[in-house]
């Protein structure tokens, strides 16, 4: 579980880092800015923002594990914390879902 | 580098990722709020638009973001590509610039 | 349960392949057995390592259906699904032939992270004292009984996608011995395992926690030696 978790953490963190400069840019141009939110309606653009909040939340879940795993002495319970991550990713999708549909 | 460097870079790592940490807390409840209560693109930028409180708040984030993506990608180039070496770390150098720089026209953007 | 195990091994260097067994059934039966018999009944050519078969000494520890694992202490009931078994020498490891890894780079990277103890006393000195109960020493001891067997090391995805990295069973030990008060040398031991391809590597995927047939936690170990060489750099003292 502690490997998949790590493999989805290195991927979000990488699809974040490629994303990013997009976004800033984005933002950073705000005379378009209502023209780019128009096209934000786009069924096709919601579904790849409910996967970037996802992603999001699935990076920054896995991040407290391993800040929790490295800062905070050792207990058995630390190896669940893997699905509790995930648990956490996929709830935030969730909220993100409903409130967009 | 030296391993103090990588060291003092490890450290760095960690410490902007608890700093993001509750930032992306602060931005993700702000996202659903804003997609459930249905908030416009006006009305969102009505509330950051001359607010310090925002623009202090993102500033942090953005240079954040400019500390911790670079140095998560250096293992990732390590481990998954082989890229070791001076190269890298210039390469790495200038997208925390760019993060940097971009992320700071975006803050204003909003800001201003 | 079938009477006949078909049995897949590794055979060859680096470059080889699977050459399929069948071996008869028996009740109880390990691993170990299983290739035992293969090297004694089926084919004398079979090269591998066993020593203490009671779950001592780590020697017989290879891939089973794709898990490093220790031979002896592996039922075959437990790991045969539908009488299907698969061998193969150690991962992350050169093979020297068929099941035997060549161990001497996983000793190498020990070295490295100075896993070795040096006192700073002679027999003219008073004894150190150590509490048992104390902290350190709790530490040390909940790390000190690894016996080196490969698995963690066989295990770990860092090992597998950083050749310089120094691996699992190195750190524990070297974490074992920055707990130790009597150890003289740990000023140097903080820098050797500083550094991406010491701790700072590791990413707790938990492998090497997983498999540890001792169940150890070399994840804790290398933890805190991040922990300490954070601390040692912010200092200026690495």
């Amino acid at each position: 579980m502690s490997r998949a978790l790590a493999l989805a953490h290195r991927l979000s963190g990488i699809a974040l880092a490629l994303f990013l400069p997009a976004h800033f840019y984005v933002l950073s141009r705000t005379l378009q800015l209502d023209a780019f939110l128009a096209w934000t309606e786009q069924p096709a653009v919601k579904l790849a923002e409910w996967g970037l909040v996802t992603l999001l939340a699935l990076h920054l879940a896995g991040g407290l594990r391993v800040l929790a795993l490295e800062f905070l002495p050792w207990r058995d319970w630390h190896k669940s914390l893997a699905a509790a991550a995930a648990g956490f990713a996929v709830a935030a999708g969730l909220a993100f879902a409903l409130g967009a549909i | 580098m030296s391993r103090r460097t990588e060291t003092l870079l490890w450290v760095a790592q960690r410490a902007s990722a608890a700093v993001l940490a509750v930032c992306v807390l602060a931005h993700l409840a702000t996202i659903i709020y804003a997609v459930q209560s249905g908030l416009t693109g006006a009305e969102i930028l009505a509330r950051t638009r001359g607010n310090v409180a925002w623009f202090a708040f993102y500033t942090v984030f953005v240079l954040a973001v400019a500390v911790h993506a670079p140095i998560g990608l250096k293992a990732v180039l390590a481990e998954w590509l082989g890229w070791r070496g001076r190269a890298r770390d210039f390469a790495l150098i200038a997208f925390a610039v760019l993060l940097a720089g971009i992320g700071m026209q975006a803050v204003f953007g909003v800001f201003a | 349960m079938s009477a006949v195990l078909k049995v897949r091994v590794w055979r060859g260097g680096a470059r080889g392949a699977y050459r399929e067994y069948e071996v008869p059934r028996r009740e109880s039966q390990t691993v170990l057995d299983v290739v035992t018999h293969i090297q004694r009944a089926l084919d004398p050519t079979l090269a591998y390592r066993y020593a203490c078969r009671v779950g001592m000494c780590g020697s017989c520890a290879m891939t089973v259906n794709g898990a490093p694992r220790w031979t002896c202490r592996t039922h075959v009931d437990k790991v045969a699904q539908d009488g299907r078994l698969s061998v193969a020498p150690l991962k992350n490891l050169p093979v020297i032939r068929d099941l035997v890894a060549d161990m001497r780079e996983f000793f190498d990277k020990w070295a490295r992270a100075q896993g070795q103890f040096k006192g700073g006393r002679t027999r003219a000195d008073d004894f150190e004292r150590i509490a048992p109960g104390s902290e350190a020493r709790r530490r040390a001891d909940a790390a000190i009984e690894c016996i080196g067997c490969g698995v963690c090391y066989a295990a770990c995805d860092v090992v597998a996608a950083n050749p310089g990295y120094l691996g699992p069973a190195a750190l524990n030990r070297a974490w074992t011995l920055v707990n130790d008060a009597r150890d003289a040398t740990n000023a140097e031991r903080l820098r050797a395992v500083a550094g991406d391809d010491a701790s700072l590597a590791c990413h707790t995927h938990l492998s090497c926690t997983e498999r540890c047939p001792k169940a150890l936690s070399p994840t804790a170990g290398i933890a805190g030696l991040k922990r300490a060489v954070s601390r040692a750099a912010l200092r200026g003292e690495l």
